[in-house]
């Protein structure tokens, strides 16, 4: 394996392969092969068109690169072709084996398979265009390379940018860039990333660490297992850059042991780094070492906080432990550490590259750069997007995401995660911002952004966020372990109908208590949604109180099942009815006798006639 | 120093010190429940669990807890706003909706911390109700009771158990509401190497950790015409007992406890103190044994049933260097179920041992199978000084008015070298005493070991025993204990002699001596009364205690007979590390 020490020789390497690849290939397929890619059945489409490629004679021509997620989630299997003359490319959704012959043989139009309008800006490479929303520099590589090469990372300018700063910038040039860029932590708490670089650099001590969080675990969050699943080394990258600029030689990446996919590509590009000498002693000749190890967290979302995720690291029990110190000061076993979230290294190589100026233009003035989100929810296009900051949500929501599913109508969108909040259509036209948000009463959070439209009930939805945060509590703090098993209590007694204006006002004032006593970020944080939904759909919870419906009629004990007058009498429902309480005649409108009913739905989903209301 | 502001009132405070510390230099005592601090021995338990101590500093987002939150230069600290009060209240109000409400029966009514608090913050309904924890109560072993359905989460069992101790068998497990303090895979504690030291229950600020209480045994036996019934009472009990009954801390009760004792109906009122007169008969011909041989050294004390439990699990490799004489309670036990029984000539099933002791770890020491002989157990019952307060207030003896009285012979006259076993580092000096007489042949004056009293956790000494230097070392506290193993262990001790107890300061500060609630002075209070009632009397070493003597002329013959090893000394087992 050849061995890369010196700018130079990675220049040439990198050369050579772009040469070698264009050759003679005239056509890419680039197949989704991230998690929910091979979940959604692209492995045998990959084998498909692989073993057609040789049945045409075409492997001179045509390449077949597995990559990571493409964002196109709802279309899995995707695949993009590439002419790579014109360098123009198309993307198909929902392949199948019977379709991988037609797309071999650019017949593509005869296998009528569905194709996925789609365009991507590359602001790295100076394309631009007006019309598209999405610009891409975390995600710049994913869906574009193979994972599992190195080659394929080195040819997309990888390593480049450690390069430049080991051998061109001393420490504190690295860390003026990154505090110069703007950058903000990706994970949620938008602290500027270069300030963290500075604190933990400003320390004297004969051991400092690099950790990369890679505990994603909000609910419908999975930016960061695209990233390490489509591009690996560019964290890789990253964090020993931020080792060179802290004076710190360890790198951690902590990543949870249900990612077993990212797992095994980070091995493989740790492995690839260390054998072409990118990762290890010496690097680039300029004397600095560095090594990283994979640690795995074992599924707790209080984890990604990072005392918590310090202390899993160190072997004891993951919880968050108070601040200051703060890590930069003293952290992993003492040491001066920082974390740093997986779509925060992901930005830094770039900013490296391109210099503090051009991410700048990027984003907004307090939030430069761009933000990765899983749009997911009741919404047409499920998907990973990349959009700059001071995008609006109905540009993401409606145009991104093409609208809410069904035709249904929008009601609010929950960004920031389980601990984040509800943002209704008044506020969909606010360019979206770490600040912005948070004057919304939500926040960015790590990316996770869940639409909810007119059959989502509020009372619920707080409900769902907070049996999350009820699961994922450590424990340790009065306030969350007991406070939100409480306010949890108490929305379930809204939701069965024992609702009272007393609880109402208790869950307000509990819910501020535990805002502002509980120890870490998680707790911090959990009653947001309890509180926004409060804010933003008081009339929802005075419905569940006072009138003891629920508008969006999801709560069951809330609702009731009537027969109406199109029911011809046969009988399915009654016999479908687990407690017998549905009777009448054959032929005969059937009755449901209130009293027994236990509003299963069952009778509901069984007619044929849409003789049942739900009311 | 750091100058900041309290309720606007200027303050001084040194650095690294929290906000808790420096308020209690204005004389304001900012609620605390999670929060512990040994000051003695150096000890801060600083979790930040409970919320309760929260104050306002301006500019902060959110409260701060002042237990754990660093005071800064010019920090403005308001520590009964409103929203203090109404958050304070809060976190009460919610420990209060998932702990039991049944006071009245619960075996920390009155002293209880939570309790205590609710009642200073006026906390007079129950706000929040809803589920409550469920978990299986632990009863399965002889000295601690574990009820987590009333641990608030504090912590300070794991504390006690992994950092003070290292005996390391308490962990939180689980997450959020399910979340509570349990042992490996949730096991009993019986099926672990917890050395039932009872720190974890001294640390407890609620009912959650109590121990197994045996006082209706002890009223069944009383009560029992056909038995005769003798207690023994540990040296720490009589320098702590008074404080159940509000006499001040230090108060020596040894006369008003043992009039007490015979006003509840025993037969008999001994003196564990005869009993360590005893042992130090046994352990001090062991040392000296070994001194001459230069074998086996250095040899360590084995009157501490935690510290025997400790080893036998944690240093299974090192079951030859421990002194196998018994302890004072076990050596007490088996003379009066033979030397005495015979003296009165009833048989050893006849009668009933009671102990009253400051530790827990004994009652677990007096059910060990090796001290049973023939079905009968040398030490029937064995209750802490704790129960026996509850015992005499139940009686309605009024303590604090009693008239002193005596123990009774043949087994309760003690030297002041048998009163000090109470206090880390008084094993060693009892030793010392009688091997200075006995190595040297003559009468030594000297006899007061300074170098190995005081309360620190680690002590070494080199003293002069008869022309000839001694190592000696103490700890007190398991984890202290570790540190002077590992020594051994790796072959860098070179002492001769080693004290250890299981409990920091030793058996004044067992697991089963009145709460202190982390008021240390006490327990320094505790310890120099043992040494005043040392210096008070009359004979001080123990081989010169005329009923030791006696008990050799007429039963035992000499120090390490072979009889002497048959009733006092015992033999270690190895146990799993786990």
């Amino acid at each position: 394996m050849t061995i890369i020490n010196t700018p130079e020789k990675l220049g040439k390497y990198g050369k050579e392969l772009k040469g070698a690849l264009s050759r003679n290939i005239k056509t890419e397929i680039l197949v989704s092969m991230g998690t929910c890619g091979i979940a959604a059945g692209t492995t045998p489409v990959l084998d498909e068109l692989k073993k057609e490629v040789l049945e045409q004679n075409l492997q001179d021509s045509v390449r077949i690169v597995p990559v990571g997620c493409m964002g196109i989630c709802h279309s899995e299997p995707s695949i993009e072709v590439i002419d790579m003359e014109s360098g123009q490319g198309a993307f198909f959704g929902n392949v199948t084996t019977e379709m991988a012959k037609a797309i071999v043989a650019k017949n593509i139009r005869a296998a009528g398979v569905h194709t996925v309008a789609k365009s991507w800006y590359y602001p790295e490479e100076g394309q631009n265009a007006e019309s598209v929303l999405q610009a891409r520099i975390v995600l710049r590589n994913c869906g574009r390379i193979n994972p599992e090469s190195i080659d394929d990372y080195i040819s997309r300018s990888g390593y480049q940018a450690v390069a430049k700063a080991l051998t061109s910038m001393k420490p504190g040039d690295v860390i003026r860039t990154v505090v110069d860029s703007g950058l903000r932590g990706r994970g949620g708490g938008g602290f500027p990333t270069g300030r963290k670089w500075q604190f933990a650099a400003a320390q004297k001590s004969d051991e400092k660490y690099v950790i990369c969080n890679a505990d994603e675990g909000d609910p419908g969050a999975f930016m960061d297992r695209a990233v390490l699943e489509g591009d690996p080394h560019s964290v890789l990258e990253a964090m020993i850059i931020a080792g060179y600029a802290v004076g710190s030689h360890n790198g951690v990446i902590y990543i949870r042991a249900e990612y077993p996919l990212a797992v095994k590509r980070l091995h493989q590009a740790i492995d690839d780094a260390k054998g072409m000498g990118l990762l290890g002693k010496n690097l680039f000749g300029s004397g600095f070492d560095f090594e990283i190890e994979l640690k795995y967290g074992a599924g707790a979302f209080v984890c990604g906080e990072e005392t918590a995720l310090i202390h899993s690291v160190e072997g004891k029990r993951g919880e968050p432990g108070f601040k200051p110190p703060f890590p930069a000061i003293s952290g992993l076993w003492k040491k001066p550490t920082i974390v740093n979230n997986v779509e925060t290294f992901a930005n830094v190589c770039a900013i490296i590259r391109n210099g503090a100026d051009w991410f700048k233009k990027i984003g907004t003035e307090n939030s430069p750069g761009t933000k990765v989100f899983s749009l997911t929810g009741k919404i047409n296009s499920v998907g990973l997007i990349e959009v700059p900051m001071g995008i609006t949500l109905r540009d993401i929501i409606f145009k991104l995401g093409e609208g809410i599913k069904g035709g249904k109508k929008f009601k609010a969108v929950q960004t920031g995660g389980p601990s984040g909040g509800c943002i209704t259509e008044a506020n969909l036209d606010s360019p979206i911002d770490y600040n912005s948000l948070i004057a919304l009463g939500s926040m960015m959070g790590s990316g996770g952004m869940i639409v909810l439209d007119e059959d989502d009930c509020m009372v619920n939805i707080a409900k769902f966020f907070l049996e999350f945060t009820l699961d994922e509590s450590c424990g340790r703090c009065t306030p969350c372990r007991i406070g939100n098993k409480r306010l949890h209590e108490m929305l379930n007694e809204i939701t069965i109908g024992n609702g009272t204006h007393e609880i109402l006002a208790k869950l307000r004032k509990l819910s501020e208590n535990i805002k502002d006593t509980a120890l870490c970020g998680l707790g911090q944080t959990s009653p947001n949604p309890v509180l926004s939904t409060i804010k933003n759909f008081e009339n929802e919870y005075l419905e569940h109180i006072d009138h003891k419906k629920c508008p969006a009629k999801v709560c069951v004990k809330l609702l009731s099942y009537e027969i109406n007058d199109s029911c011809v009498g046969c009988t399915l429902c009654a016999r479908n009815c687990p407690v017998a309480c549905i009777s009448g005649e054959k032929k005969q409108k059937h009755v449901i006798d209130q009293k027994k009913c236990i509003r299963c739905g069952v009778c509901y989903e069984a007619c044929k006639f849409h003789a049942i209301d739900k009311n | 120093m750091i100058k900041l502001r309290i309720n606007g009132m200027p303050v001084m405070a040194e650095e690294n010190s929290t906000i808790l510390q420096a308020a209690r230099k204005l004389d304001i005592k900012i609620p605390t429940l999670c929060h512990m601090e040994l000051e003695c021995f150096n000890l801060e338990h600083r979790i930040g669990s409970c919320r309760v101590c929260v104050v306002e500093v301006s500019g902060r987002r959110n409260l701060a807890p002042a237990c754990c939150t660093p005071v800064e230069e010019n920090m403005e600290v308001r520590t009964h706003t409103l929203r203090a009060i109404n958050a304070r209240r809060t976190m009460l109000d919610l420990l209060l909706s998932n702990h039991p409400k049944d006071c009245l029966t619960c075996e920390k009514n009155l002293d209880c911390e939570l309790q205590a608090l609710a009642q200073e913050m006026g906390l007079h309904r129950i706000i929040y109700k809803g589920e409550q924890s469920k978990h299986k109560i632990d009863l399965a072993n002889e000295s601690i009771v574990r009820d987590m359905n009333k641990c608030i989460m504090c912590r300070r069992c794991e504390t006690a158990c992994n950092t003070i101790q290292t005996v390391g068998i308490l962990s939180g497990i689980k997450r959020g509401f399910n979340s509570t303090v349990s042992t490996a895979s949730e096991k009993p504690l019986v099926e672990t190497k917890c050395t039932f030291c009872g720190q974890c229950v001294a640390a407890c600020p609620v009912g959650a950790l109590t121990e197994m209480n045996r006082t209706y045994d002890v009223w069944r036996a009383l009560n029992d015409e056909t038995k005769h019934v003798i207690v023994q009472t540990a040296p720490a009990v009589r320098v702590a007992l008074g404080e159940e009954f509000g006499l001040e801390p230090g108060s020596i009760s040894t006369g008003k406890m043992v009039t007490a004792l015979r006003m509840l109906g025993f037969d008999k009122v001994f003196d564990t103190d005869f009993a360590a007169d005893l042992t130090i008969m046994e352990e001090t011909t062991e040392f000296i044994q070994r001194l001459k041989e230069n074998k086996n050294l250095p040899i360590l004390t084995s009157c501490c049933p935690g510290w025997v439990k400790f080893f036998e699990h944690q240093f299974p490799d090192l079951l030859h260097i421990p002194s196998t004489a018994k302890s004072p309670q076990q050596m007490f036990g088996a003379m009066a179920k033979t030397y005495y029984a015979k003296k009165i000539g009833v048989e050893a099933k006849e009668i009933t041992v009671v102990s009253v002791m400051p530790c827990l770890a004994k009652k677990y020491e007096a059910a060990r199978s090796e001290f049973t002989r023939d079905g009968v157990r040398d030490v029937d019952i064995v209750i802490s000084t704790r129960e026996l307060a509850n015992m005499l207030k139940e009686a309605g003896i009024q303590f604090n008015d009693l008239r002193n009285s005596a123990f009774d012979n043949p087994m309760g006259e003690s030297t002041g070298a048998g009163v000090i076993f109470g206090a880390t580092g008084g094993v060693l000096e009892a030793v010392l005493r009688t091997a200075a007489d006995w190595v040297s042949g003559k009468e030594i004056k000297d006899i007061d070991f300074d170098d190995v009293r005081g309360i620190s956790g680690i002590k070494e000494a080199t003293v002069n025993v008869a022309g000839k230097e001694i190592k000696v070392a103490i700890a007190s506290g398991l984890g202290n204990a570790r540190t002077l193993l590992e020594k051994i262990r790796k072959g860098e001790s070179t002492y001769h002699a080693i004290e250890i107890m299981a409990c920091p300061g030793g058996c004044l500060n067992g697991g089963g001596q009145p709460y202190i609630h982390g008021d240390t002075d006490i327990l320094e209070k505790r310890r120099q009364a043992l040494y005043e009632e040392d210096r008070e009397k009359t004979i001080r070493k123990s081989h010169e205690n005329p009923y030791i003597q006696k008990i050799y002329r007429e039963y035992l013959g000499e120090p390490g007979s072979h009889l002497a090893h048959e009733l006092l000394h015992t033999h270690y087992t190895k146990r799993k590390n786990e």
